[in-house]
């Protein structure tokens, strides 16, 4: 008998069996379930539910005001006062108020979701947490809403696909690429129902790079993408005080069964562009450089980390946003947004003509800040770029690297960040 | 039934767009905004028991439920894909819509065709030609016949109580 998959280890383990296959379907207790501006349409529905039969784990919510924050209107801060009533009545000990950061980011920076954990949010991109060896995955409302009533819900056990990489990527070429061009060939579909676990050349990759991949596994149908919690994931978790008691890490058996294999070299990457209005629309940025831009924006959950900031800062201080276009920078949390003070990066952004906007979600959805207007083009940092994604069906969003945002906003159109950034 | 025929990848800001998800979770706030950037003349021609046929990957994006919760409240009586996105799959389950994946009835459907559904049996009649889909294993079932996952909730943890 081989082996077993990632997925299967830890649902075995959160289903209490001993051995699972795919296909089966297993009942699970999740470590922790994540929601935020939704809380309020989530509570609302079991509103007379939590009265009967309470909360079945007050420790098992974590809630993240930041959707639309700050409230960009009466009927959205009615919402926000209603998660923070929610809150203090249940005893919610897990709750983060707008500008702590974007929810994925806070489960990270906050040690949340953690290796071996099972973690489930009201959000496509809780898929995030794969990053660090967490089975993290997107359910709906009515899920969530059911899941603070009983503390359980079902999953079926997926099968998986093996992504093994090798090589060392250029230095103006990112883990954006990477994920990318992972979706331009298997497609928006290629990973439906199933669990996708990266292995190989992980020293290469940093825990934001891995962030930024595991970010994007909803973009190829996936349930979970994830990575092995190696030595440098323990040690960004020691780095956040996340002691190593807390946690059992899981991973694949060498010689567990996959329904596929996929082999990249990250040497032979190049930047790349996810053309309007689907993201494995991607191009090589050969193919698109010189499309004219309006707006560029450079952060989000994808790519809102340090490491983005600084590699953006190496390419435009000194530099200026070209004339007639503009900058928007998103940290993806407090905690990054300080970081980029003090290192200088953020500064350098503003100085280039960037706008910096508070930790949330808003422009990502065309919700609030950032939103588009008719014809006008935007290359952006984030995770979607479907047909009126930023809030203008007559609009376009071209998703890349934060290498490529920022050569590319130097000159007002895409650019291929190695021509700025050689070294 | 009437049908009403998409492409691949409908994706949920296609079928209700992101800019109303923190105004509008009531079916009839939804209703109005249902595929407006898809079709803007679905929200105000769709009938209780139309359906919607579609290729790959309908329902990809977002976890915002507002779609199902607004084609239920339509009245739309299934939707047949060639696939559907996973977390649009649960929620559909959760609130009791029935979604078919039958790439075979989408592909024979032809202009002004009717479609007959017979879902207990789990066969689909397009055009002169009827096929069959598999339905949904019983654990998974019993969410769908309770109504939807919160009527099943309320059911399970009331027993539980006695």
């Amino acid at each position: 008998m081989p082996g077993s998959t990632f997925a299967e280890k830890i649902l075995a383990r959160k289903g209490g069996k001993d051995r699972v296959q795919p296909g089966q379907i297993v009942t699970v207790r999740p470590d922790h379930l994540l929601s935020h501006d939704n809380t309020s349409a989530i509570v609302e529905k079991i509103a007379k539910d939590l009265a009967e039969f309470g909360v079945a784990d007050p420790d098992l919510h974590v809630i993240v005001l930041d959707h639309v924050i700050p409230a960009a209107s009466d009927k959205i801060a009615a919402g926000h006062k209603a998660v923070r009533e929610y809150v203090r009545r249940y005893g919610v000990r897990h709750f983060y108020d707008i500008g702590e950061g974007i929810c994925h980011q806070i489960m990270i920076e906050k040690g949340l979701a953690l290796p071996g954990m099972l973690v489930v949010g009201s959000d496509s991109h809780t898929c995030m947490y794969g990053a660090v060896g967490c089975f993290a995955t997107g359910i709906d409302r009515t899920e969530a809403a059911a899941l603070l009533l009983t503390g359980e819900t079902w999953l079926k056990v997926p099968t998986s696909i093996r992504v093994g990489l090798r090589g060392r990527l250029h230095p103006a070429v990112t883990a954006k690429d990477l994920v990318l061009t992972v979706i331009r060939g298997i497609g928006a579909d290629g990973a439906s129902y199933q669990s996708v676990e990266f292995h190989g050349a992980l020293g290469r990759l940093t825990v934001d790079d891995r962030l930024t991949v595991a970010n994007m596994g909803v973009e190829m149908g996936a349930k979970a993408a994830t990575f092995e919690p190696d030595a440098d994931v323990l040690a960004y978790l020691d780095s956040i005080g996340a002691s190593r008691e807390s946690y059992q890490p899981v991973w694949a058996d060498a010689d567990a069964a996959y329904e596929r294999r996929l082999d990249y070299d990250l040497s032979a990457l190049g930047p790349v562009v996810a053309r309007p209005h689907t993201v494995d629309n991607v191009a090589p940025i050969e193919d698109v450089a010189g499309t004219a831009i309006d707006q560029f924006f450079l952060g989000t959950c994808t790519n809102g980390r340090i490491s983005d900031f600084e590699l953006a800062a190496k390419i435009l201080k000194g530099r200026k946003v070209a004339a007639g276009s503009r900058l928007l920078i998103l940290p993806a949390s407090r905690d990054i947004l300080q970081r980029g003070i003090a290192s200088g990066a953020i500064s350098a952004l503003i100085e280039a003509g960037g706008v910096l906007l508070p930790p949330g979600c808003g422009p990502c959805l065309g919700a609030h800040l950032g939103v588009l207007a008719p014809g006008e083009r935007c290359l952006s940092t984030a995770n979607r770029n479907f047909k009126g994604r930023m809030g203008c069906p007559d609009s376009e969003v071209f998703l890349a690297s934060p290498a490529t945002v920022a050569a590319s906003a130097i000159h007002g159109k895409i650019t291929d960040p190695r021509k700025e950034l050689t070294r | 039934m009437r049908a009403w025929r998409y492409g691949d990848d409908v994706n949920t800001d296609m079928l209700f767009p992101g800019k109303y998800t923190y105004t509008c979770a009531k079916p009839d706030e939804i209703r109005p905004h249902l595929l407006e950037d898809l079709d803007p003349t679905f929200a105000a021609n769709v009938r209780p028991g139309d359906i919607i046929l579609a290729g790959r990957n309908f329902g990809c994006g977002s976890s915002r439920e507002q779609p199902v919760v607004g084609l239920k409240a339509a009245g739309i009586e299934a939707v047949i894909a060639h696939s559907f996105a996973r977390i649009f799959y649960r929620a559909a389950i959760n609130q009791g819509l029935l979604l078919i994946e039958c790439p075979q009835a989408v592909d024979a459907w032809h202009e002004d065709d009717e479609v007959k559904l017979d879902a207990a049996l789990g066969t689909v009649a397009v055009g002169g030609q009827t096929f069959s889909f598999p339905t949904l294993p019983p654990e998974i079932l019993a969410i769908r016949e309770a109504g939807g996952l919160l009527p099943y909730t309320r059911a399970k943890l009331r027993s539980r109580k006695k």
